[in-house]
């Protein structure tokens, strides 16, 4: 599903130039939970970036559902993340929107179904994340950690067969932490949906098929190795 | 065929975007309005101002119309010799002719005795002038010596003219310094040239006037005969008669009058330009609205563009943003436009009403504007990067 080798990525040119990532490689296979973890500052941001085709690579090779995105062009990057659910630290919600109206802009993406599906489908996350009773509030009356559980409903709500989630318990108390990355682990032997999931939250690191160590722009351990 | 497009229907992103802050959407819709109510008035006065000019002109009966060369608008009329008037009725096609007397003269306010120029007509009293039929027998009260017809639709300085009269008084005022005695009223309306209107037989006229040539008319009414062709019988006349004369159709007059209001005056100009600062106004408050909008939600678009929004779409809900304000900044400035033209003929008598060429003219300016505005405020979408959402 997602297969990176050999990977360097730098910012900045010339004497500024400084390498982030090193010779990263790793691998996510459908229906497995892999968790990153390392220091702040060590390049797993960049790395969720480059994954998520929001980047373009510059060196090495990351494929994506079996497509190769270096060099590939603005338009099938923007497809590629249609199939891909991302959840964002700071959860950057619409704030115009009701929480169900947020989710649903991520259930419009799905081509094809009615909005009526479309409608229920938000719905039906959002109680999945236990928030069926604050579906018309604005992201402004919710506390932090129900628009972290919004942002997660968006995230699902368009049938992700990836999800990169960015510290998705951050905000969350440990209870509802736990059923958040319950509902993630579910859903990725369900749907056979990965998940790469950065996280310093060591509560949850159980819930992972496999940790990945993450330290000055690289993996310390053997992305393949762990089972 | 709705069916699909309905439950095909999206979060209304651009609708929502604007309502949820509503006091910037006020001040957008206020500013827009602001803009649309100005072009409607100074369009609305330059196209009143070009009405206006003609409110005499329509009203005569009349198929051709004799000026003088020299005559360049209803202020400055000249002089032509009458002969040519009653040569003109040689003329198969030609049924009647009516010579009139045009000129702006000095009426003294009855009441505070201070003068103002009003446009007098002189005619004989048993000539048809006017397409209304009902001057007709009010004509033949001009044919007592220093007698007039006072236009009941004049400015209100000309004095309480037409109140005194319906009350009954005798109502009588100088024209340059002779007595005339108001005989009754008629409604013709005043105009950008003219205050007001009176309206006194071709003797009166002479009196008042005494230094006016004798034989000699400032304009020269021509009826055909029905079934004649105007612009050939125009064409005819023109070739026979000497050059110190032109002939003109009703139609010829009336732009000829219009043509000197909007070409050798300042007044079109002006007010077209006005409508265009309104229009650049308008721009501007749009643009600062949108464009603000944008900034303030990049992250937001930035992250939509994560999850996979094409370009495109956002580009699209910045421009339904755009339309939204049209056609909600539109409606008020309409219902403005129809309360201030009241407003405005009430206070001028000026013929200013709203049509629907000048509605659709805004409604696209304003459209224009705020798409526009709206192409403008995307250029910020292209700073949106998706990869700084993390």
């Amino acid at each position: 599903m997602v297969l990176v080798s050999g990977l360097r990525h730098s910012y900045g040119s010339g004497s500024m130039r400084r390498q982030v990532l090193q010779d990263i490689s790793l691998r996510v296979d459908p229906g497995e939970v892999v968790l990153l973890t390392g220091p702040s500052g060590c390049g797993k941001t960049t790395l969720l970036t480059l994954i998520g085709a929001l980047r373009q690579v510059q060196e090495g090779s990351v494929q994506l559902f079996g497509e190769e995105l270096r060099d590939a062009s603005r338009s099938s990057r923007l497809n590629l993340r249609r199939r891909i659910g991302m959840i964002i630290q700071g959860h950057n919600l619409l704030r115009c929107l009701t929480a169900e109206q947020n989710v649903q802009m991520g259930a419009d993406l799905l081509q094809g179904v009615s909005y009526r599906a479309r409608r229920d489908r938000s719905r039906e996350w959002l109680r999945a994340v236990g928030l069926s009773d604050h579906l018309g509030k604005l992201p402004h009356d919710l506390s932090g950690g129900q628009k972290q559980r919004v942002a997660i409903a968006r995230a699902l709500a368009a049938r992700p067969q990836l999800l990169l989630a960015d510290e998705p318990t951050a905000s969350l108390d440990s209870r509802t932490g736990r059923e958040v990355v319950e509902l993630l682990k579910s859903l990725a032997k369900d749907q056979g949906c990965g998940v790469l999931m950065v996280t310093h939250d060591p509560r949850i690191l159980d819930v992972a098929d496999r940790l990945v160590q993450m330290e000055d722009g690289q993996l310390s351990q053997g992305a393949y190795a762990i089972e | 065929m709705l069916g699909p497009l309905w439950q095909g229907r999206r979060i209304p992103l651009a609708w929502l975007l604007l309502t949820r802050q509503p006091v910037r959407l006020l001040v957008a819709l206020a500013g827009i309005a602001f803009a649309g109510i100005l072009m409607f008035m100074q369009l609305g006065f330059r196209d009143g101002l070009f009405d206006a000019s003609v409110t005499i002109h329509r009203l005569f009966d009349a198929d051709l119309v004799l000026i003088s060369p020299r005559s360049s608008s209803s202020v400055s009329m000249a002089g032509f010799p009458r002969r040519r008037l009653v040569q003109a009725m040689a003329d198969p096609a030609v049924e009647g002719i009516t010579p009139v007397h045009w000129n702006l003269l000095l009426w003294r306010n009855p009441e505070n005795r201070a003068t103002r120029s009003i446009l007098t007509l002189g005619f004989e009293p048993s000539d048809p002038l006017f397409i209304d039929p009902t001057l007709q027998p009010k004509a033949k009260l001009l044919q007592d010596r220093g007698r007039v017809l006072f236009d009941e639709r004049s400015r209100p300085e000309f004095g309480p003219v037409a109140e005194w009269f319906r009350q009954g008084c005798t109502v009588e005022s100088e024209i340059g310094g002779k007595r005339v005695r108001v005989a009754g009223l008629v409604a013709l309306g005043t105009s950008f040239g003219a205050d007001g209107n009176l309206l006194t037989s071709h003797e009166t006229y002479l009196k008042l006037l005494p230094n006016t040539p004798p034989g000699s008319s400032e304009v020269g009414l021509i009826r055909l005969r029905p079934g004649s062709n105007a612009a050939a019988a125009r064409e005819r006349l023109q070739r026979q008669l000497p050059d110190d004369v032109t002939v003109l159709t009703k139609d010829g007059f009336i732009a000829f009058e219009q043509n000197y209001w909007r070409t050798s005056t300042s007044i079109g100009f002006i007010f077209t330009l006005g409508a265009a600062m309104g229009f650049v106004v308008g721009c501007v408050i749009v643009y600062q609205i949108l464009y603000s909008d944008v900034s303030d939600h990049l992250p937001e678009y930035a992250t939509l563009m994560a999850m996979g929004y094409r370009l495109p779409t956002l580009l699209g809900v910045v421009a339904r943003e755009g339309l939204l304000l049209a056609t909600f900044g539109y409606l008020p400035a309409y219902a403005a436009g129809q309360g201030l033209y009241l407003l405005v003929r009430n206070a001028t008598q000026l013929p200013v009403t709203m049509n629907t060429t000048r509605a659709l003219t805004v409604f696209t300016m304003i459209l224009v504007m705020c798409m526009a505005s709206a192409v403008l405020a995307m250029r910020k979408l292209g700073d949106a990067d998706p990869a700084e959402i993390f």
